[in-house]
C-alpha cells in the first residue's frame, strides 16, 4: 500500500513537471517582455498561433523539431505586432495583447480545420543516461522528452542573461526607468523590441509542446486558458526565472492532481477540480492588483508604460 | 583664460517644440578647464539646449563643434563617446538597481559579463580621487537626494568625461551638501574638466562660476566674465527690465489660532512613518513657513492637513473642529484650500478645459449646478472672471491647461483656491519652476491673503521665500520638526544645520 503511495505520488510528480513545461516556456518569455517594460496579455493567441504553426510544419515534414522552430518564428512575428503597435506607436498595451489573443484564436482555428482529427509526429519520452536512475528526482525530472530539457537549460541560462550580463542590466533599466537607459546610450526601443519578440517565440514554442509533446494532435483552443495562467505565475515568481521554474510546476501540479483526482473519485464534483489551476490564477492576479504589492513583488516600475524621448 | 582652447562650441542652435522655439540661434562656447553658468528663468531654454549637447534632443538648426571638431549627436550615446555628460535635474537612475549597476549600465552589450566586484573597486577609487563619497554597493533608493546626486557624477566621470553638465544641481540639495558639491566641482575644474553649470540662484552663480551665459527666452543675451560682472547686472540681463524682490512688511497680525496639530504621526506611500509625532499651531493673519530637504515629510504633512492622507495617532483641528477621520470635502467645508506641488498631477486634470478645472472645488454649489446637472453657463463666467482678475494668459477658457506654461497655471489653481472662503490655506513649493513675474505674482497673493486674515501653511524648498514671507519657520526633517525659528531672526546656516537633522538647541549652539 505505501508503495502504491510513493508510485501514485511520483507519477503526480511527473506529470505536473509535463502539465508545467508549456507555462514554464511561455513564462519564462513574458518575463523578457515585462523586464523590459511591455506587458503581452496576448499570450493565449501566441500559444495557438505556435501550437497550430508547430503541428501543420511537423505533419507535413514529418519533423517534430523543425516544427518546435516553426512555431518560434511564428509567435516572434505575431509578438512583433505587438511590439509594433505598443513601442513604435505607443498604443495602450493590454488592448493590443487582447488583439493579439483574438487574432491568435481566430487564425488557429481557421488553419487548424484541416489538421483537426490528424495525429502528427512528437517528441517521445527519452531517458537520460545516469540521470534518469537517481532514484525520485530522476524519474520525475529525467524520464521526460527532450523539449522538458530544453526549459530545463533555458532557466539558468535566461537567470544568468537576466542578472549577470550587461544584456540583462539593460534589459531590466529598460524597464525600471526607460529615461534612464536612453540617456546612458541603450536603445530602448531595441532591447524592448528584441524581447517583446523573443517572448512571441517563446510563447510559441510554449504553444508547440501542447502540440508536439503534451499530446500529438491539434485541438482548437487548446492552451485552455494557459496564457491567462503564465500572466499570473510571472507575478508569482516575482519576474525571476528561477522561482518561475517552480511555480510553473506549481501551476502542472495543480493540473495533474485535478486528472488524478477525478481518476480516483472522490467524492467531489469534477467541475471543482477543474478549476484548481484558475482558481490559483484569479487569487494571485487579485492580490498583484493593488499596486502598492506590486511594487513589493518587484514588478518593473515602467511596465505598461510606453517611452518617448521627446516628451516635454 | 583667454588663452584656453574651446571644448566645446555651438552655433546657432535651434530647437523648436510645438509652439514654442525653446532655443533660438544659441551660441555657446565652453572653454577648457572653465565652469561656465548657463543663466536664466525658468523656460528661457536652459535644459532644452543642454539636451541638445547631450543628443537627446536633435537640434532643427545650427552646428556643434567638440575640441575644434563638427560633430551631430544622433543619440545620448555619441555624446558620451565624445566625453560629455549629464546630471539632470529630475537624476536618471534606477532606484531599484545598485549604486555600481547604475554606473555600468549601458558600458557593454549583448552577453558580456558584468564585473561588479572590479567595477566597485573603480568606483571606490574614483569617488576618493574627487571626493565624492558613496558606497558603491548601496541600492539607489537607499541613498539621500544628495548622494543620488554624486551617482550622477561618478556615472559620468566613470565614462572619463571631460565635460560635465549639470543642470540645477543645486535645487534638491542642503546648504551644506551644496557646499560639498561647490568643492567637488572645483576639485574637478584643477583636473582639467570643462562644467556647464544651470542655476538662476544669483549668489551660487557669482560663487562658482569663470564666466557666464544669461539665456533668455531661448536667445543668448550676453557671455560675460563673473569678474566682470555683478548679481544686479544679471538680473536685469535675465528678466531684460529691473527686478526688485521685494520684501515683505510683516506687522505682527496675528489672530485666533486656525490649525492645530498635535503629536501627529503618519505613514508615506510605502508603508514606512513618514511624519512622527509633529505639532503646531497657525493662526489667522500667520505664515507657518515649512523648510526641508525634499522627501522629508513635507508632502505628507501637507496631505494630513487637507484630509488626503489618514493618521495614525494624534489630532488636527481647524477652527476648534476636530478633524480626526475628516474627508478631503470635509476640509474643504472646513474653510481649507490647497495648493499642491504638482500642478499636473494633482492640481488639475490637464485634458480638462480651464473652465472645469476652475470648478472643481466648488462644483457641487447650486451656483454651478443643479442635481446631476452642471451649469456650465455659470462655469464659463465663472471661469472667463479668473482669468481678468488673476491676469491668466491662455487662448481661451475652453483650453485644455496641461498646455498652459507654469506660471499660468499656477494662477489657474490659485484662483480656484483663493477665491472661495479660505481660513486655511496650505501652498506646496507654489514658486517652484516660475519665473520671476508670477513668482512675484503668487508672493504677493500669499501675503494679502494674509493680510486678510487667512491662516497659511508655506512649504517651500526656497529658503529665501520662506525667510520673506513667513511669520515663523518650522523644519522638517525625517518627518519630525526640528524646531521653529521666528523668520526675522532666522539664519540660512542655522536652518541649513536643522534641514541636516540637528535640533534646533543644537543648531544654536
Amino acid at each position: 500500500m505505501e508503495a502504491d503511495l510513493s508510485v501514485l505520488i511520483i507519477a503526480i510528480l511527473q506529470a505536473a513537471v509535463r502539465s508545467g513545461t508549456p507555462i514554464l516556456f511561455v513564462c519564462i518569455g513574458e518575463i523578457y517582455a515585462e523586464r523590459a517594460g511591455v506587458l503581452n496579455v496576448g499570450l493565449e493567441g501566441l500559444m495557438l498561433i505556435g501550437a497550430i504553426s508547430g503541428f501543420t510544419v511537423s505533419f507535413t515534414t514529418g519533423s517534430a523539431p523543425l516544427g518546435v522552430a516553426a512555431a518560434a518564428i511564428a509567435g516572434g512575428l505575431f509578438a512583433l505586432i505587438h511590439a509594433f503597435t505598443t513601442i513604435t506607436l505607443r498604443a495602450d498595451q493590454i488592448v493590443s495583447g487582447l488583439t493579439l489573443t483574438i487574432l491568435g484564436t481566430g487564425i488557429s482555428g481557421f488553419f487548424g480545420k484541416a489538421m483537426i482529427g490528424q495525429v502528427g509526429p512528437g517528441f517521445d519520452r527519452l531517458e537520460l543516461p545516469v540521470l534518469a536512475q537517481i532514484p525520485v528526482l530522476g524519474e520525475i525530472f529525467f524520464r521526460q522528452d527532450a523539449m522538458v530539457y530544453l526549459s530545463f537549460l533555458l532557466v539558468p541560462l535566461t537567470w544568468w542573461v537576466m542578472f549577470r550580463t550587461h544584456l540583462g542590466l539593460a534589459i531590466r533599466s529598460v524597464g525600471e526607468s526607460p529615461a534612464t537607459a536612453d540617456s546612458l546610450g541603450v536603445s530602448v526601443t531595441r532591447v524592448r523590441y528584441g524581447c517583446v519578440v523573443f517572448g512571441g517565440a517563446m510563447a510559441g514554442v510554449g504553444g508547440a509542446y501542447l502540440s508536439l509533446a503534451y499530446t500529438t494532435m491539434w485541438v482548437e483552443q487548446m492552451s485552455g486558458g494557459r496564457g491567462w495562467i503564465t500572466l499570473a505565475l510571472v507575478i508569482f515568481a516575482g519576474w525571476n526565472p528561477a522561482k518561475a521554474f517552480l511555480g510553473a510546476y506549481l501551476f502542472g501540479g495543480a493540473e495533474a492532481l485535478q486528472l488524478r483526482l477525478q481518476a480516483v473519485g472522490l467524492g467531489i464534483p469534477t467541475y471543482f477540480l477543474m478549476m484548481l489551476p484558475y482558481v490559483l490564477t484569479i487569487a494571485i492576479l487579485v492580490m498583484a492588483s493593488r499596486a502598492s504589492l506590486r511594487r513589493r513583488l518587484g514588478a518593473p516600475a515602467a511596465l505598461g508604460v510606453p517611452y518617448a524621448r521627446e516628451e516635454r | 583664460m583667454s588663452d584656453s582652447r574651446a571644448a566645446v562650441s555651438m552655433r546657432g542652435v535651434t530647437k523648436r517644440f510645438p509652439g514654442v522655439i525653446a532655443n533660438d540661434r544659441v551660441d555657446l562656447e565652453l572653454l577648457e578647464g572653465e565652469i561656465h553658468t548657463l543663466l536664466g528663468e525658468n523656460g528661457a531654454g536652459k535644459s532644452t539646449l543642454m539636451n541638445v549637447l547631450t543628443g537627446i534632443y536633435l537640434p532643427d538648426e545650427g552646428s556643434i563643434s567638440v575640441a575644434g571638431k563638427p560633430v551631430r549627436f544622433n543619440s545620448p550615446k555619441d555624446a558620451i563617446a565624445l566625453g560629455i555628460g549629464m546630471v539632470h535635474q529630475h537624476f536618471k537612475l534606477v532606484q531599484s538597481h545598485t549604486v555600481t549597476e547604475n554606473i555600468v549600465l549601458g558600458l557593454a552589450g549583448g552577453f558580456q559579463p558584468v564585473r561588479l566586484s572590479e567595477a566597485e573597486g573603480r568606483v571606490a577609487e574614483l569617488s576618493e580621487r574627487y571626493g565624492v563619497k558613496v558606497d558603491p554597493g548601496a541600492h539607489v533608493w537607499e541613498l539621500s537626494i544628495g548622494e543620488q546626486q554624486r551617482v550622477e557624477i561618478l556615472k559620468i566621470l566613470f565614462r572619463g568625461a571631460k565635460i560635465l553638465l549639470l543642470d540645477e544641481p543645486t535645487a534638491v540639495l542642503t546648504p551644506q551638501e551644496a557646499d560639498e558639491l561647490f568643492v567637488t566641482l572645483r576639485s574637478m575644474r584643477e583636473k582639467g574638466h570643462s562644467i556647464v553649470f544651470i542655476s538662476h540662484k544669483l549668489d551660487e552663480v557669482m560663487a562658482i562660476s569663470d564666466r557666464i551665459t544669461v539665456l533668455r527666452g531661448g536667445k543668448n543675451v550676453g557671455t560675460v566674465q563673473t569678474s566682470a560682472t555683478s548679481p544686479r547686472a544679471l538680473s536685469n540681463l535675465m528678466v531684460g527690465r529691473e527686478i526688485q524682490f521685494q520684501t515683505y512688511p510683516r506687522p505682527e497680525m496675528k489672530g485666533e489660532s486656525i490649525l492645530e496639530v498635535k503629536g501627529v504621526s503618519a505613514e508615506g506611500d510605502r508603508g514606512l512613518p513618514a511624519l512622527k509625532d509633529v505639532s503646531f499651531e497657525v493662526a489667522s493673519g500667520e505664515i507657518l513657513g515649512f523648510a526641508g530637504v525634499a522627501g522629508n515629510g513635507q508632502e505628507e504633512l501637507a496631505q494630513v492637513v487637507t484630509g488626503l492622507k489618514a493618521i495614525s495617532s494624534g489630532s488636527i483641528t481647524v477652527d476648534g473642529r476636530p478633524m480626526a477621520g475628516a474627508s478631503a470635502k470635509d476640509f474643504i467645508d472646513a474653510g481649507v484650500s490647497y495648493v499642491p506641488a504638482d500642478r499636473h498631477g494633482v492640481a488639475t486634470v490637464g485634458d480638462m478645459s480651464l473652465t472645469h478645472n476652475s470648478v472643481l472645488r466648488r462644483y457641487r454649489e447650486e451656483k454651478f449646478g443643479q442635481g446631476p446637472l452642471l451649469n456650465l453657463v455659470a462655469a464659463s463666467k465663472y471661469a472667463d472672471r479668473l482669468i481678468e482678475e488673476f491676469d491668466i494668459k491662455t487662448p481661451g477658457r475652453e483650453t485644455a491647461v496641461r498646455t498652459l506654461s507654469g506660471g499660468n497655471l499656477q494662477k489657474v489653481i490659485l484662483a480656484r483656491e483663493m477665491t472661495t472662503r479660505h481660513r486655511l490655506l496650505v501652498v506646496m513649493s507654489a514658486t517652484h519652476g516660475l519665473d520671476v513675474g508670477a513668482t512675484e505674482f503668487v508672493r504677493e497673493t500669499l501675503n494679502h491673503h494674509r493680510e486678510e486674515g487667512a491662516a497659511i501653511v508655506l512649504i517651500s524648498e526656497d529658503l529665501e521665500e520662506l525667510l520673506s514671507l513667513s511669520d515663523r519657520i518650522a523644519v522638517l526633517f525625517h518627518g519630525e520638526i526640528m524646531g521653529i525659528v521666528d523668520a526675522a531672526q532666522a539664519e540660512i546656516e542655522t536652518l541649513g544645520l536643522m534641514m541636516a537633522g540637528e535640533r534646533q538647541s543644537e543648531a544654536v549652539a
